[in-house]
C-alpha cells in the first residue's frame, strides 16, 4: 500500500472478495534525513494515507522498513547505471527485487498466500499450472512493462486487483468507498527522485568529475558536457549546443565520457542485444521468437525475431527500426497482450 | 485471544481508573483555582490524588507537581536545571548512555545551545557503574540525570549512590522513574534526588498526565510560563478529570505492589527459560543485572525484531522492539548498542514488558506463538530488509 489509489482500491477489493488482508507498506527511505525532500512516493504523508485507508478497510498495517534493500538494490543499482552511461529502470528491480521478492518472504514467513499490489497488469493461470502474464485492460496505465522480471515461482503468489480495470473505473470505487485518496494524484516520477533531477542523485551518492566532450558522428568536436549521466538516447533538449539542425544524443561512453549528437536518422536502430533475459514461462524457447518488442515503457510494441543466445541473452532484430534504443532500459517481448518475458538493453559495444 | 505484553509502552487502565476519570469529567468541572465550590470541589479531588502519588513514591504531598506526562517532567527537570544555573557557571550536564528519547533528545537540545553533555556508558549488565559518574562529574556539573529503570531491558540503576556523588559535587540529581513505579517500590527520600518523574499511563492512570517530584526548596525555571498552579511550578489549568485517575491508578499500583511484584518476575522469569530451552539462538540481553520484574529483551539469532513483532501480532500477541517511541526508523536502540550488543543481535531483540494482570496462560501461549513464528520467519530467511 502506497498511499495511491491504485494500491488502496486493490485492498478494498480484496476484502470485499473475502480474503484475509493485511496492509504492508514499504519504508524506503529516511523521513527524518535533512538533506533532500524524498520523494514523490511513500513519504511520510503516503505512509499516513495508507494507514487511514487500511483504518478504512478494516484491516491492520504495517510500515516495513526496507531501506537498506532498497538503497542497496535499487539506488545503487540506479545510480552506477548512470554513471555507466546507462538509463536505468528502477521500478522493474524494484518489483523483481524488493517487492515480489523480499517483502513477498516476509510474507510467507506471516503466513500470508499472495502479496497483491495495485498494478494495471493480470496474470492468468493455465490448466497444466503455468502462470501467464498479461498487460493490464487499461492500454494508458498498463504496467506490465515493469514486471518482466518475474519468475513462475512469483507469479504463482502475486495478486493484482485492479488489473482488469481502468483507472477510471478505480477512481469511482475509491470514491464510492469514500476513501481519502481517491482525488489523489498519480505519481508521475521515479519515487525517490525529487523534482525528477536524476543527475542530481547521481552526483550526491557517486561524486566525480565526469566531464567531457560531446563529439558528432564523424567524431568532431562540439561541446563539452558535466556528465553522460546527464544524457539519455534520443534526447534532444538541453544540449547546450548551437546548430542548424537538431542535434540528438546517439550514443553514451562513460569510459571515455563522450556524448555523440547526430541528425534524427542516427538514432534509429534495426536491432540490439539485451542480457538478463527472464521469460515468464520459465525458460527460453528453443530457436527464433517472433513477438512484438517494446524498448520502452511509452512506446509501441512492435514486430521482431528475437534469438536466444548463450548465457541468458538475446539478439533482437527489429522488422522496422526503432527510435532511441536506449542501454540499461528493459526490452519486453509481448504477443499481443500477453508478456512472454524481457532483458535488459546491452550498451553498444566500444568502437 | 488478544495478549498484550507490552506494558513498558502503555497499559491498560481499569474500571475504576476509567470511572473516576469520566465522573470527574461529568460532576467536576470547575478549574481548581476557582474561588466557589466548584473551584474548591476540584482542588479536593487534587489534593486526594496528590496524597496518593505522593504515597506510593514515599514522598510528601505538597512536593507532587502533575504534568502533562513524563516527556514534560524530564523537559522541566533538565532544562529547568540547566537554565537555573547557567548564571553560576554551571554547563556541564551528565546523563547516561541508556536514557529515555525525552532525556536524550533534551540534552542533544541543550549542547547545540552550548551546554557540555556527558554520556556515562553502562557495562554489559546495563548497569551504571557510579565511580563512571565519580570521574566526570566536575565543578561545572549543573544535573545528573540517572533513570530508575530502563525501559527496554529493565535494569535498574543505583541512583542513591549517583545522587550521593551528585550532592557531594553540588550539583542538582533528577531521576526519571517512569518504568519503576508500580514495578519496584521507590522512597524518593532514601535515593536522595531533587527530581523524580513518573508518567500517569505507564501504570495505569490515564494518558496525558504525569508527575514531577520537586525537592522542597528546589527553584528551577518553569516548563511554561502562565498562571501560578501548582504552586507557581506548573502553569496551565490542571487537568483535574485525568489527575483523578492517576490518583486512582497510583492507590492501586502501591496497593498491589507487594504481591504483583513477584508473581510478575515469575512469569517474566518463566519468558526466560521457556524461549532459552525452546528456541536454539536465543539469547536474554542484560538478564544478569538487576532488572524490574516485569521486563525482559530476548534477541533471536537470523530473525529480524520488526519482523517478528509483526508475526505475533498477527497472531494476537502484542510486543515490541525497543521502545515505541523509536519505531519506524531504522536506528538500531541506542539501549542495546550501549550494552555492547553486536549489531545483528540488536536487530533480533524483543522485548516484553509484562503487567499485574498477565496471567500464567498468557506468557504460555505466548512462548507457543514465538517459537512458531521464529521458526517461520527463520524458514523463509528471516524476514530481513
Amino acid at each position: 500500500m502506497s498511499g495511491g489509489v491504485d494500491s488502496s482500491v486493490a485492498a478494498a477489493l480484496l476484502v470485499d472478495d473475502g480474503y484475509d488482508v493485511v496492509g504492508v507498506s514499504m519504508q524506503l527511505y529516511d523521513q527524518e534525513r535533512g538533506d533532500a525532500r524524498f520523494g514523490t512516493c511513500c513519504t511520510i504523508d503516503d505512509l499516513h494515507d495508507a494507514r487511514r485507508v487500511a483504518a478504512a478497510l478494516g484491516i491492520p498495517h504495517y510500515i516495513v522498513n526496507l531501506e537498506r534493500r532498497f538503497e542497496d538494490v535499487v539506488v545503487d543499482n540506479f545510480v552506477r547505471e548512470y554513471a555507466a552511461g546507462r538509463t536505468p529502470l528502477p521500478c522493474a528491480h524494484c518489483n523483481s527485487e524488493l517487492k515480489f521478492s523480499t517483502l513477498a518472504e516476509q510474507a510467507l514467513g506471516f503466513e500470508a498466500t499472495h502479496v497483491a499490489t495495485g498494478h494495471y497488469a493480470r496474470v492468468t493461470r493455465e490448466a497444466g499450472g503455468r502462470f501467464r502474464l498479461w498487460r493490464g485492460a487499461d492500454p494508458r496505465k498498463d504496467q506490465a512493462y515493469f514486471l518482466f522480471g518475474l519468475t513462475q515461482a512469483q507469479l504463482a503468489r502475486v495478486l493484482f486487483p485492479v488489473g482488469d480495470r481502468t483507472k477510471d473505473a478505480v477512481r469511482q470505487i475509491a470514491q464510492a468507498r469514500g476513501l481519502a485518496v481517491a482525488d489523489k494524484p498519480d505519481s508521475q516520477e521515479i519515487c525517490f527522485v525529487p523534482d525528477g533531477d536524476y543527475a542530481a542523485v547521481v552526483d550526491r551518492l557517486l561524486p566525480a568529475d565526469r566531464s567531457g566532450l560531446i563529439v558528432d558522428v564523424a567524431g568532431r568536436v562540439v561541446g563539452r558536457h558535466d556528465g553522460v549521466h546527464h544524457f539519455t538516447i534520443g534526447q534532444r533538449k538541453r544540449l547546450g549546443l548551437a546548430s542548424a539542425a537538431p542535434l540528438y544524443v546517439v550514443r553514451l561512453d562513460a569510459g571515455r565520457q563522450l556524448v555523440t549528437v547526430g541528425p534524427r536518422a542516427a538514432v534509429d536502430a534495426t536491432g540490439c542485444t539485451a542480457s538478463g533475459v527472464n521469460w515468464i514461462a520459465g525458460e527460453a524457447p528453443g530457436g527464433l521468437v517472433r513477438a512484438e518488442a517494446q524498448i520502452r515503457h511509452r512506446h509501441a510494441a512492435s514486430a521482431a525475431t528475437i534469438e536466444p543466445i548463450a548465457d541468458g541473452r538475446v539478439t533482437i532484430a527489429f522488422d522496422a527500426p526503432q527510435t532511441a534504443v536506449t542501454p540499461g532500459q528493459a526490452v519486453v517481448f509481448y504477443r499481443g497482450d500477453e508478456v512472454l518475458g524481457g532483458g535488459w538493453i546491452d550498451s553498444l559495444p566500444s568502437t | 485471544m488478544r495478549i498484550y505484553l507490552d506494558f513498558n509502552a502503555s497499559a491498560p487502565v481499569r474500571d475504576e481508573v476509567a470511572d473516576a476519570v469520566v465522573a470527574a469529567m461529568r460532576t467536576r468541572y470547575g478549574n481548581a483555582s476557582s474561588v466557589h465550590r466548584f473551584g474548591q470541589e476540584a482542588k479536593a479531588a487534587l489534593d486526594e490524588a496528590r496524597s496518593a502519588v505522593a504515597a506510593l513514591i514515599g514522598g510528601d504531598a505538597p512536593d507532587i507537581v502533575f504534568t502533562s506526562g513524563g516527556t514534560e517532567s524530564d523537559n522541566t527537570a533538565i532544562r529547568g536545571v540547566a537554565h537555573a544555573l547557567e548564571a553560576k557557571g554551571r554547563r556541564h550536564l551528565i546523563a547516561t548512555a541508556i536514557e529515555h528519547e525525552a532525556v536524550r533528545a533534551t540534552l542533544q537540545a541543550l549542547e547545540q545551545r552550548g551546554w557540555r553533555t556527558t554520556l556515562v556508558p553502562v557495562g554489559r549488565s546495563g548497569v551504571v557503574d557510579p565511580a563512571a559518574v565519580e570521574r566526570v562529574i566536575d565543578h561545572q556539573t549543573s544535573l545528573v540525570s540517572v533513570m530508575l529503570a530502563n525501559n527496554e531491558i529493565g535494569t535498574i540503576q543505583p541512583v542513591a549512590a549517583i545522587a550521593a556523588i551528585a550532592r557531594a559535587h553540588g550539583a542538582v540529581m533528577h531521576t526519571d522513574a517512569v518504568q519503576g513505579a508500580g514495578r519496584i517500590p521507590i522512597r524518593v527520600k532514601d535515593l536522595g534526588v531533587d527530581l523524580l518523574s513518573l508518567s500517569g499511563h505507564k501504570f495505569g492512570g490515564p494518558k496525558g498526565v504525569g508527575v514531577l517530584w520537586m525537592r522542597r526548596g528546589l527553584a528551577i525555571h518553569p516548563w511554561a510560563t502562565g498562571g501560578r498552579q501548582e504552586r507557581g511550578r506548573r502553569a496551565g489549568t490542571e487537568n483535574v478529570p485525568a489527575i483523578e485517575g492517576l490518583g486512582v491508578a497510583a492507590r492501586i499500583a502501591r496497593q498491589e505492589l507487594a504481591d504483583a511484584g513477584p508473581r510478575m518476575a515469575t512469569l517474566r522469569d518463566r519468558i526466560d527459560t521457556e524461549l532459552l530451552a525452546r528456541i536454539p539462538g536465543a539469547a536474554v540481553n542484560a538478564g544478569d543485572g538487576p532488572r524490574v520484574p516485569n521486563t525482559t529483551n530476548v534477541s533471536f539469532e537470523g530473525v529480524e525484531g520488526e519482523s517478528l513483532v509483526i508475526g505475533l501480532d498477527l497472531d494476537g500477541i502484542a510486543v515490541s522492539t525497543g521502545s515505541a517511541c523509536s519505531s519506524g526508523t531504522l536506528e538500531p536502540s541506542h539501549v542495546l548498542r550501549a550494552i555492547g550488543l553486536a549489531p545483528h543481535r540488536v536487530q533480533s531483540a524483543i522485548r516484553f514488558s509484562l503487567g499485574p494482570s498477565t496471567t500464567t496462560e498468557e506468557i504460555d501461549r505466548t512462548i507457543d506463538a514465538v517459537a512458531r513464528v521464529v521458526g517461520r520467519l527463520r524458514a523463509v530467511g528471516g524476514g530481513r530488509g
